[in-house]
């Protein structure tokens, strides 16, 4: 079985960085030279301080390169990664069947030893603007530009070739700054000890994060440890109307619990799907089919 | 105004005097321990205890000890970072902008204030250990390799370590023309603690006499890192403000953020910068240094920003109010009536309105009621961090605010207080006067240096109003400039001789020096 299949395009670490911090400081202490200081120092000094302010020249550029990025519209998936992926993983949900079981909440729990209220696939129960209810099954959107990830001062997240947001729990260090950054809350920390876990089949990694860690972010995954060996994600499989889809834009083709499998492309299309909270330009992967009178964008949950 | 004159002693009869009086006054925190010294330090220390002992049992027991959880992601500990942080900004405006901006009353309060910086800024830092969900791998900031340069607080980290560095040289470089002067009074004396105090002082590079060009290098520095401490205090704010802006929540997301944070943090250090030069002149019986006019002039200062915070906090409202997106209209609804009603319209008065009023209003603007402002600020301003950053936090973002009523089952939101922050806060703030008192019978209160320096140029300065007197005058411009720049630039450092630019050239009558009658208390205070 191959275990792990992704590119991990983790921001790599440019050579002006570790002058970075001390952008200001060789320069301040420059010009006053401390007393003890002897005066020839001062070209070492002063070629530090020089150096050292370049860097940090250079460092805001690349920071304002990475913003830059992070605003322009996603590429199409097709042309877009230098690494080719073999499938490009994405989600859809048809409302219109979803009864609010919860199943697949449950199911996920399970699998990933989850407590109670770390809900990676939540429920919502929702009201149209009729008055009437209905149920909004919300995993992980998989954004083509996830805001959590550039904001994690450690590089903990990052986003897999084949276009899974995932979570470093061995390096997280719990700043909780990208929980602030979801729009779609889809993330949770671990605020006590973690469920205990039996041996897993491999150990934990952010793809298969069982069990999870205290102190760290998690989230849905897509069971990304599965897809390689052909499985479907948990929630996908034990949904029993058979709302949830995996799908693959590579291949064009989702499927769902239920075995039915559709062209990814049409089934979208012929069933003017939609995606939630598209006006953040976070280009989900997650696509929701809204039943009559269903609109995401405005409707509101009921408690 | 000669009135007054006639009553005050002359500088030069008693200059001597002064002299002596100051450099004990100053070491009178070193020299002598007060008798309510050790009994403060057990009980401040008790209170740390507590608090450590309470991160203790969140290290061991998570973070859900301290009332988080997922839709109450960030609270009481971000609070305290982002207030105890801003607090230390009193030392560097009352040190350096009143330095820049030559205000030669600010000298005696140089020292409390850039020693509440350099003690409440550690104390702030120290918050990311209870922030952070797994403190123990807090070194990953430090390392390169895995550091993301477009993380708002990787650059808090730069940030405000910078700002920890510069606060520190900003405390160190006015200490060393002290140094000596400290020495010399240690000299001979026994106890461990008076050899600590000599040892520490020559390791600062201060056991000999400064000579004059030194003191002039010294002087160009502070000059100097004075003005690099200013953009280095704004940016420590602002770069904290955008680890809350870089979101989508409505009342995270806001332009004005960066400004709002840096105003409040000034407000809230000069309010600090006034609760400690108070208590240090009380206990440390400073009242011949420290006048109550020192505390009428932080007094405006601080309703200054006062003004422009509550001008910044109307705007956000106001703003917010008017937008036609749900979320935020219900944050802004709220905050002003709804569920944190208490906390905002609480913040309002007391570090709004009150400190306002307490100014506007002669007969309360004395030394008592700037404290009693400045404590109101101080409070009042940490309840409007926390109102700031816990409601955003529990707003949910895929459930509507009306579910959001049945679910937000907390004491603020989803948020409950627990004793393990409230403890860690309180242990902070017992931490700052704590250190204060430990640093403070190290380093002398007051800038013997400086102080004396400016002394002596009102003393030239006096002298040469007499001058003036007696010659016959023409132009008593003229007369009073000549006599005074060559003296005053030949021996005062590069920051003070335009402030000896004789205000004869402004045109005011050559008796009134700016407002800084002569006489022994010119520096210090005002003969009135």
């Amino acid at each position: 079985m191959t275990r792990r299949p992704f590119e991990q395009d983790r921001p790599v670490p440019g050579p002006e960085r570790p002058e970075a911090p001390s952008g200001g400081e060789p320069r301040a202490a420059r010009k006053p030279a401390p007393p003890e200081a002897p005066v020839r120092m001062g070209r070492r000094r002063f070629l530090g301080g020089a150096l050292a302010g370049g860097a940090g020249v250079v460092a805001l550029g690349a920071m304002g390169e990475r913003l830059a990025g992070g605003a322009q519209p996603a590429v199409a998936v097709q042309s877009s990664p230098s690494v080719p992926a073999a499938h490009q993983w994405a989600m859809v949900v048809d409302l219109r069947y979803c009864n609010g079981c919860k199943m697949c909440t449950t199911a996920c729990e399970t699998a990933h030893y989850l407590h109670a209220d770390q809900t990676w696939i939540d429920v919502f129960t929702m009201t149209n603007a009729a008055g009437e209810n209905y149920f909004m099954p919300r995993p992980c959107m998989m954004c083509e530009d996830p805001p959590c990830v550039p904001v994690c001062p450690v590089s903990a997240n990052f986003r897999t070739a084949e276009g899974i947001t995932l979570v470093d729990q061995s390096r997280c260090i719990g700043t909780r700054i990208c929980m602030n950054a979801c729009p779609y809350q889809a993330r949770y920390f671990n605020w006590g000890n973690p469920r205990p876990a039996p041996r897993q089949p491999f150990p934990q990694e952010p793809s298969w994060p069982v069990p999870q860690v205290k102190g760290t972010v998690g989230k849905c995954v897509f069971c990304a440890a599965m897809l390689p060996s052909g499985k479907v994600p948990e929630c996908v499989a034990k949904c029993p109307m058979g709302v949830l889809y995996l799908g693959d834009l590579e291949s064009d083709v989702a499927v769902n619990g239920l075995g039915a499998t559709v062209k990814l492309s049409d089934f979208l299309a012929e069933n003017d799907a939609v995606k939630f909270k598209e006006s953040y330009g976070t280009h989900p992967r997650c696509y929701y089919i809204p039943g009559h009178g269903q609109d995401l964008e405005t409707d509101t949950e009921t408690a | 105004m000669s009135d007054q004159q006639a009553s005050v002693p002359s500088p030069l009869d008693d200059g001597v005097r002064a002299r002596e009086d100051l450099r004990s006054a100053a070491m009178r925190p070193v020299l002598e321990r007060q008798r309510w010294w050790w009994p403060a330090v057990v009980v401040l220390g008790a209170v740390v205890v507590l608090g450590v002992v309470a991160w203790a049992v969140q290290l061991a027991d998570g973070l859900g000890v301290a009332g988080y959880n997922d839709q109450a992601f960030w609270a009481v500990y971000e609070a305290d970072l982002v207030a105890f942080i801003g607090v230390s900004y009193g030392g560097a405006v009352v040190s350096a902008v009143l330095r820049l901006t030559k205000a030669t009353w600010r000298a005696p309060l140089t020292r409390i204030a850039e020693a509440t910086a350099l003690v409440t800024l550690p104390v702030g830092m120290l918050f990311i250990v209870p922030h952070l969900g797994s403190p123990q791998r807090i070194w990953e900031l430090a390392w390169p390799p895995y550091w993301n340069l477009s993380s708002p607080i990787l650059w808090d980290f730069f940030a405000v370590s910078t700002y920890l560095l510069a606060t520190a040289v900003f405390f160190y470089l006015p200490l060393i023309a002290d140094l000596p002067v400290a020495a010399e009074r240690l000299a001979g004396r026994p106890g461990l603690r008076a050899r600590c105090c000599r040892l520490l002082y020559r390791a600062l590079g201060g056991a000999h006499e400064v000579s004059v060009p030194r003191r002039r290098l010294i002087e160009g520095s502070i000059g100097l890192v004075a003005i690099m401490v200013i953009p280095m205090a704004v940016s420590v704010h602002s770069v904290l403000s955008f680890a809350f802006a870089s979101s989508s929540r409505p009342g995270y997301l806001e332009t004005i953020f960066p400004v709002y944070f840096v105003v409040a943090a000034l407000y809230s250090g000069i309010a600090l910068v006034v609760l400690t030069v108070a208590a240090a002149r009380r206990l440390f019986h400073l009242e011949a240094f420290i006048h109550p006019r020192h505390f009428v002039r932080l007094g405006f200062l601080l309703v200054a920003f006062g003004a422009a915070y509550l001008y910044l906090t109307f705007t956000e409202y106001l703003i917010d109010g008017y937008s036609g997106t749900s979320g935020l209209a219900a944050w802004v609804r709220q905050d002003l009536t709804g569920r944190y009603w208490v906390p905002f319209w609480f913040y309002f008065v007391a570090a709004g309105v009150v400190p306002l009023v307490i100014m506007m209003v002669r007969r309360a603007r004395t030394m008592g009621g700037v404290v009693t402002a400045a404590g109101l600020v101080v409070g009042a301003l940490w309840v409007k961090r926390l109102v700031i950053v816990i409601p955003p936090a529990t707003e949910p973002l895929v459930r509507s605010p009306l579910a959001a009523s049945g679910v937000l089952t907390g004491d603020w939101g989803t948020y409950h207080f627990t004793w393990v922050p409230i403890s860690i806060t309180l242990a902070a703030t017992a931490a700052v006067p704590l250190l204060l008192l430990v640093l403070f019978r190290f380093v002398p209160i007051l800038p013997i240096a400086e102080m004396e320096e400016l002394e002596s140029y009102e003393e030239e300065l006096a002298e040469a109003v007499e001058i003036t007197a007696r010659t016959p005058q023409p132009s008593p411009r003229g007369a009073a400039s000549r006599p005074l720049i060559p003296p005053a630039s030949a021996c005062a450092p590069a920051t003070l001789t335009t402030a000896t630019t004789p205000p004869g050239r402004l045109g005011s009558p050559p008796g009134d020096v700016g407002g800084l009658a002569p006489g022994r208390g010119v520096a210090f205070g005002w003969p009135r």
